[in-house]
């Protein structure tokens, strides 16, 4: 048995009053991948940070290949062989691979750039990896999956023989997915190890040796991958049993009943074309690799960007590009960046719940806020919604994200409205509450409603859409029923059959 | 290391204490700036009390100091609680001041019922009317407004002055450049005899619980907080931006407007180029100390006309230059500034 190239013992964090990481002890072996499986919160991100120097642990000590790593020096950190990608990459779009892989390696002063040396060393590191990138291509012309190798590379070029990778596959199409995973059993088999950071449970138990599960800061379990299954693993994970919402087939609306119609839509610099109909009673799905046109698509959807060209007609009439205006039209929306758009953090919670309607009579009379109505409004949607709040008077802000999102879904879904528009409503969510708003979309669509869900997530998609759609630079595909997870993956990518 | 971890919630015991305890550091601070002008620290900073609150007539003086002050505090506030950076106060004042004096002298035949509203109707319109250039090019075409208005305050002074030694000026005044003397009739009441107290005072202290009002109650004033925390989320929820920002930056540019009106019908009479020590750029000194409250200006503006008024008596007494009081102004500025800081973020070290 060979010593770990990595020991954690009994690493605690506290913030105040809250136990981020508690008592947590750790190795990784050579050649080993662990996943680290925790839902947000849980302390992945803080053991990571400790790790690499960013925080002081309260307690606890850390050896890397036998000797022990000084807490709190980032720059220690690489030079014991740790390295990292971040789930937002930290390259710089308008620099060259190479100059990429470069930045920070060279002394500032040195008078002699060693570029002809680092170019040989990147080549023959990217050979042995089979890594392959052009070193002069610019990081702008590269592809997100392309953009990730570039940041192992830098790391791989530091000399780093521990790699931490965050969320990896947050953005990839599964087949860089796969690509990614072929690289990882590479990078093993030279003994390199690898703490891979994901919440999505297939990927951890497909690429891992063993897996340790963080709940509340604590580390509940550590098992070889091969013990386990998913059920298990989500359970260790959320600490119950989790009952994902049962999707009963469409309710028999006929096809006529075109709720949404959203034609050859072209808006700001991403979106170029978009055609689609949303009929009563469904959930149509807009799958896409981020940054293909599905935020314009969702910022027209929602009235914040005019459309350069086509239209959006709901129950057959034109919507002009106005937030007063979809929300006149009955539309439900649900933006992407709950915590900056959905609602506004210092304001009480009570003044959010209203913040759509408060120019209607119901919430103002001759220019003043009706309080108490107001209020009543908000009650009825912390008690329909589930939000749970120390007070309705607290500011906003201090809820976590899920129950800021079941206040933005509750004030959205209150009303019934006709359409709802959620944009990756599920994104950073825990479990439960990704199964509360499951629900309550499908509720919505039994009612009747019109529901567009552009997510990032394909589970999410497959698990609740009835079609989807998948964005490319900009252009939608046709929606399809029965796309097989392959299929997707290609039209993702960019290509068409 | 010092780390500093945002405050959930912030106590509001904790919001009330920041002032004071800024005063406080404030004054700790300054004891050194005495000691150094060879001045007991004790009988210095009584004389400076005694001067600004200590018998009648300190009073009075102060609170005349103070009204002007308070429009102007009001003026910061209101724009900075929507995060439009008024800095340009200043220039309304005098722009206001300007208007009134116009419409005061200018011999218009009308009973004093349709002139005195009139006047102050133009000053407060004269003040607005220099904010909405800015205003709009902030709107329309992203233009930074702390720039604009900052260096609108000179466009509006030299106007001022231009007017000053041409049209406007007084042929009596022996070559000054000064404006004309208000009739009598337009002048502010006195509130107290033989002081010079005015009711623009009342009408300050009035315009400060009316904001506080329409702040917390009306919809306008909603609108203007949402902009003001987060304009992307208030634009998402249909308000819109543009309309909230005009209107707020209009009220703020009334406001600075209304107290150059202040000063030459209840105070001066006629508009001469020195009238402001700087009220415009005290007020947003006040508007801060008050953290946007408009109940909390009218403190603040008494504060800080407590210590001008106070510091001259204290530097007749015991020598210490009048300057001290604009120092003491800047470091309770800065001291509230921290004080803010540290109710709003926890300081832990690790």
């Amino acid at each position: 048995m060979q010593p770990p190239v990595l020991r954690l013992s009994g690493i605690t964090k506290r913030f105040g009053a809250l136990v981020a990481n508690d008592d947590i002890s750790l190795d990784l072996a050579r050649g080993e991948v662990l996943g680290l499986l925790g839902e947000n919160g849980a302390g992945k991100s803080t053991l990571v940070s400790i790790l690499f120097g960013h925080y002081v642990a309260d307690a606890g000590s850390i050896e890397v290949f036998g000797k022990p790593l000084p807490p709190g020096q980032p720059k220690a950190a690489l030079a014991s062989g740790i390295g990292m990608v971040h789930q937002h990459f930290t390259l710089a779009d308008n620099l060259s691979v190479l100059d990429n892989v470069l930045i920070g390696t060279e002394a500032l002063w040195s008078p002699r750039s060693h570029r002809r040396e680092a170019r040989e060393r990147l080549l023959s590191t990217s050979k042995q990896f089979g890594l392959t990138v052009d070193p002069d291509a610019r990081i702008a012309s590269l592809s997100v999956g392309e953009r990730q190798r570039v940041e192992i590379l830098k790391a791989l070029y530091r000399g780093a023989r521990i790699l931490i990778l965050d969320e990896p596959t947050a953005v990839l199409t599964p087949q860089e997915s796969e690509a990614l995973f072929e690289t990882l059993r590479t990078l093993i088999a030279d003994g390199l190890s690898i703490i891979f950071i994901s919440h999505k449970l297939d990927e951890v138990l497909a690429v891992s040796a063993r897996v340790a599960v963080l709940r509340q800061g604590k580390l509940v379990a550590l098992r070889d991958a091969g013990a386990l299954n998913k059920a298990e693993l989500a359970e260790l994970m959320v600490g119950r049993r989790v009952d994902a919402p049962v999707r009963e087939p469409a309710a028999a609306y006929s096809t006529s009943d075109t709720l949404l119609s959203v034609s050859e839509l072209a808006a700001g610099d991403k979106l170029q074309h978009a055609s689609f109909d949303v009929r009563r009673g469904e959930i149509f799905g807009i799958a896409g690799v981020s940054g293909n046109g599905q935020a314009q698509l969702a910022d027209a959807l929602c009235g914040l960007l005019s459309a350069a060209h086509g239209e959006i007609r709901i129950d057959g009439r034109t919507v002009s590009a106005a937030p007063r205006a979809f929300i006149a039209a009955s539309v439900a929306r649900v933006p992407e960046d709950r915590g900056a758009v959905g609602v506004i953090g210092d304001l009480p919670i009570w003044e959010n719940a209203i913040s759509e309607h408060y120019r209607e009579p119901a919430f103002s009379r001759l220019g003043w806020l009706r309080r108490g109505a107001a209020k009543a409004e908000a009650r009825r949607i912390v008690e329909r919604f589930d939000v749970r709040s120390s007070s309705l008077d607290a500011p906003t802000r201090s809820m976590s994200g899920g129950n800021i999102q079941k206040l933005i879904l509750g004030r959205a879904l209150l009303n019934q409205p006709a359409v709802v528009v959620a944009n990756q409503p599920t994104w950073g969510l825990d479990v439960g509450a990704v199964a509360y708003i499951h629900t309550q979309l499908l509720a919505a669509r039994d009612r009747g409603a019109a529901v567009v869900l552009i997510s990032e997530d394909l589970d999410e998609l497959f698990a609740i859409a009835d079609r989807i759609a998948v964005m490319f630079h900009g252009y939608l595909s046709e929606a399809r029923r029965d796309w097989t997870l392959a299929e997707i993956g290609l039209a993702m990518a960019g290509s068409r059959q | 290391m010092m780390r500093l971890e945002p405050r959930l919630r912030v106590p509001p015991a904790l919001i009330l204490t920041a002032p004071i305890v800024s005063v406080a550091v404030t004054l700790v601070l300054c004891a050194a700036l005495i000691v150094w002008a060879d001045a007991p620290v004790g009988r210095a900073y009584l004389l400076l009390f005694d001067g600004a609150f200590g018998s009648r007539f300190a009073i009075t003086e102060t609170l005349t100091r103070a009204t002007p002050l308070i429009l102007t505090g009001l003026a910061a506030a209101v724009a900075f609680r929507a995060h439009f950076y008024n800095i340009g106060a200043e220039g309304q004042l005098y722009l206001g001041a300007l208007a009134a004096v116009a419409i005061g002298t200018s011999g218009i035949s009308a009973p004093p019922v349709v002139l005195f509203p009139l006047m102050i109707v133009a000053g407060m319109a004269a003040g607005a009317a220099l904010l909405l250039v800015p205003a709009l090019a902030k709107t329309r075409l992203g233009v930074d407004e702390v720039v604009t208005t900052l260096l609108l305050n000179f466009v509006a002074l030299l106007f001022v002055s231009l007017m000053l030694d041409g049209p406007m000026k007084d042929p009596t005044a022996m070559g000054w450049p000064q404006s004309l003397t208000l009739p009598e009739e337009l002048e502010f009441g006195k509130l107290l005899e033989r002081s010079r107290v005015h009711s623009g005072l009342i009408i300050a202290i009035v315009l400060a619980v009316a904001l506080w009002i329409v702040n917390a109650r009306t919809t306008f004033g909603y609108e203007m907080r949402a902009v003001g925390a987060n304009a992307k989320a208030a634009r998402f929820a249909g308000i819109s931006v543009n309309t909230a920002m005009l209107k707020t930056a209009l009220l703020s540019g009334a406001l600075a407007g209304l107290a150059g009106v202040g000063e030459v019908a209840g105070r001066a009479g006629y508009l001469t180029l020195d009238m402001s020590p700087g009220y415009g750029y005290s007020g947003i000194v006040i508007a801060m100390l008050a953290g946007l409250n408009p109940l909390g200006v009218v403190l603040a503006a008494i504060f800080v006309a407590g210590v001008i008024v106070g510091a001259d008596s204290m530097s007749r007494a015991v020598g210490v230059p009048t300057y001290l009081a604009d120092v003491i102004v800047a470091v309770s500025l800065l001291s509230m500034l921290v004080a803010t800081m540290l109710a709003r973020y926890k300081v832990r070290w690790s």
